[in-house]
């Protein structure tokens, strides 16, 4: 909060608002209209490129779907038909491995700075770093896991992807459980230690399972954001037109099949690339929907994205 | 620390070995969390050494971009100048835009209909940035440049900012679309923050005659000013951060042809360069030039996510679930 809680700001005192308010009476009821169709033409234009979005994945998308091209494999480049079902695949393994690093990392980071840490310096410095990674840009991470992994194995790998997701995910998962088991009541845990039993028992048995419904939500949220990046699967999982081989070697994954697709010049690529994309927003906006009405349920406000 | 909360394991200390052990296991947890960071600015730093100690600060200033053996020679200038002109253009268009959302939403809609007004707004949020790009480059780029480039080439050349025949594959289409990405993040931010100002600040104004704009500017901005401030710097970082979505737009110029004369010229950004040359990269060095870009790139946005987050934290507690 800053200053001026229950204060006026001192810059305008009331007289001065009430001089002003009478003398530009007229002008102001100009200006405020002039405001208003301001702001109702801003939601207009922002709802435009949404609608416009969602009307084109469908409708070109659409087209595109068949089971040939769900569960097939990329035709060679310029050739028409073919699928992006090593991308589906990949995308779900990738993301998959991420959320089973990053999840756990991120519910125990989020319940050390609730319920273990205090205001000392160093869950301060895990709060601070973590929210500074938040807003670091993905490549960077994926930079990351090049350097770490696939530089270290030699090959592009689904580690090295899965690595650089998770960094992303846990500063999101820890931050949205330490909010959400902050809010558990304390008289809940009261009666547990006065029951006697142990405090790790507490946490995960009384605490951990009033808020999981909130963790959960936090976990899906990183997981939607995770599954539609690009940037860092470029130099850490490459893109294959292959099946999954094996942990250490390349694989292809969704944003970057469109990617893919869409560089090139044919019709046929480009087509896929919206069924492609069709594919990945389903996925995603089913998860954010979901995760909304959940929320709403719970009587819980969610962001969409930090 | 003796408080109510951990009483009872203070009174049964060294009777509990599974307390001890599940503490450990959070304070590992966290350690790692804490680490990434560290391991993100040592790997890039590391990673980015050589063509540091081989260019030296001439990296940062020059414009060149040559791989050839023997010729190499690598300056990120132009790629910088490209991710802040692109960034700046999203700033102008979405900050207003945003702050429009964000009033329409808390001050003037009935309630009806501005929840479900800020769920469009927020699912605009969850697309994807490569679905951003995908839309941009076969629909919405043809738009740019018929209804606005064209126009703007055509009655106002004299400007030289729009002496171009405009491509609609630039930096002016880049920031437009990334201003219509950071939309809904600033928005959504904003709306929190007008939320919080409380109503008596409202009631003060309205009660003096004032009009509803009246009230804005005089009661709740000086209030919410840090806040929203933040919310847009948060939004600027995003957007220089932004990777696909440039690539696919901004036109990848490469070497001095980068710099941009005009607004309609194509450009690149650092995000843009790494995605497009990092699995071709013909050598170490050139490698480690792309790296350096990556390394100029989190220190930009480091700079500007602290800054952020210290101001909106000022103001209120963003938070990315949970209750406000």
């Amino acid at each position: 909060m800053s200053g001026n809680t229950g204060k006026q700001p001192t810059r305008f005192h009331r007289k001065e608002v009430q001089k002003m308010m009478v003398k530009n009476a007229r002008k102001a009821k100009i200006v405020d209209k002039i405001v208003s169709i301001f702001a109702i033409l801003c939601v207009i234009l922002a709802v435009i490129p949404l609608s416009s979005i969602l009307f084109e994945v469908i409708k070109d998308g659409i087209a595109a779907i068949n089971w040939d091209f769900l569960t097939g494999k990329p035709s060679a480049i310029g050739r028409a038909g073919g699928g992006i079902g090593p991308a589906i695949q990949g995308t779900l393994i990738v993301v998959g491995l991420a959320t089973m690093i990053g999840a756990p990392i991120g519910i125990l980071t989020g319940i050390y700075l609730s319920e273990f840490a205090g205001g000392g310096s160093f869950p301060n410095g895990v709060r601070f770093f973590n929210e500074v990674m938040t807003g670091l840009p993905s490549v960077v991470m994926g930079i990351v896991g090049y350097i770490l992994i696939v530089i270290n194995i030699g090959s592009f790998s689904v580690w090295a992807g899965a690595f650089s997701l998770s960094i992303i995910m846990i500063p999101i998962v820890s931050r949205v459980t330490e909010e959400t088991i902050k809010i558990v009541p304390n008289s809940i845990r009261e009666a547990g230690f006065a029951l006697g039993i142990p405090k790790w028992k507490i946490i995960l048995f009384i605490t951990f399972k009033s808020a999981v419904s909130g963790i959960l939500t936090g976990v899906v949220l990183a997981i939607a954001r995770i599954a539609g990046e690009t940037a860092p699967l470029i130099m850490t999982i490459l893109g294959t037109s292959l099946f999954f081989t094996g942990f250490n070697s390349p694989v292809d994954a969704l944003p970057l099949r469109i990617w893919r697709l869409s560089s090139q010049p044919y019709e046929s690529a480009q087509e896929q690339a919206w069924g492609a994309a069709l594919i990945l927003i389903l996925m995603v906006l089913i998860l954010s929907v979901a995760l909304r009405l959940l929320a709403q349920r719970r009587g819980l406000a969610v962001k969409a994205e930090i | 620390m003796l408080t109510k909360k951990n009483l009872a394991s203070t009174f049964l200390k060294g009777k509990r070995r599974g307390d001890k052990i599940f503490r450990g296991i959070v304070i590992a947890a966290s350690s790692y969390s804490a680490l990434m960071l560290i391991l993100v600015a040592f790997a890039v730093g590391e990673g980015a050494l050589p063509i540091f100690s081989q260019e030296g600060f001439q990296f940062v200033v020059g414009t060149d971009w040559n791989a050839v053996y023997g010729r190499e020679s690598f300056g990120a200038l132009p790629y910088i100048i490209g991710t802040l002109l692109s960034s700046a253009i999203a700033m102008a268009i979405g900050v207003p835009i945003s702050l429009g959302i964000a009033i329409f939403v808390t001050e003037m809609a009935p309630r009806r209909l501005s929840t479900p007004l800020s769920f469009v707004v927020e699912l605009l949020a969850a697309v994807p940035s490569i679905i951003y790009g995908l839309w941009a480059l076969f629909v919405f780029r043809f738009w740019v440049r018929d209804l606005i480039e064209r126009p703007l080439y055509e009655h106002l050349n004299w400007i030289p900012f729009f002496d171009k025949t405009p491509f609609g594959l630039d930096i002016f289409t880049a920031g437009i679309v990334l201003s219509i990405m950071i939309i809904p993040i600033i928005s959504s931010i904003t709306r929190e923050i007008l939320l919080v100002v409380p109503n008596s600040q409202r009631e003060a104004a309205y009660s003096l005659g004032a009009t509803r704009w009246g009230t804005l500017r005089t009661a709740i901005f000086p209030y919410a000013k840090s806040g929203i401030l933040g919310a847009s710097f948060l939004g600027l970082g995003r957007a220089i951060g932004e990777t696909i979505l440039v690539t696919m737009i901004i036109g990848n110029a490469i070497g001095p042809a980068a710099i941009p004369t005009t607004l309609f010229s194509q450009g690149q950004s650092l995000a843009s360069l790494i995605a497009n040359e990092f699995n071709e990269a013909a050598s170490d060095l050139h490698l480690s030039a792309l790296i350096g870009l990556g390394a100029i790139l989190l220190l930009l946005s480091m700079i500007i996510n602290i800054g952020a987050r210290f101001m909106v934290s000022r103001m209120v507690k963003v938070v990315p679930g949970g209750r406000e």
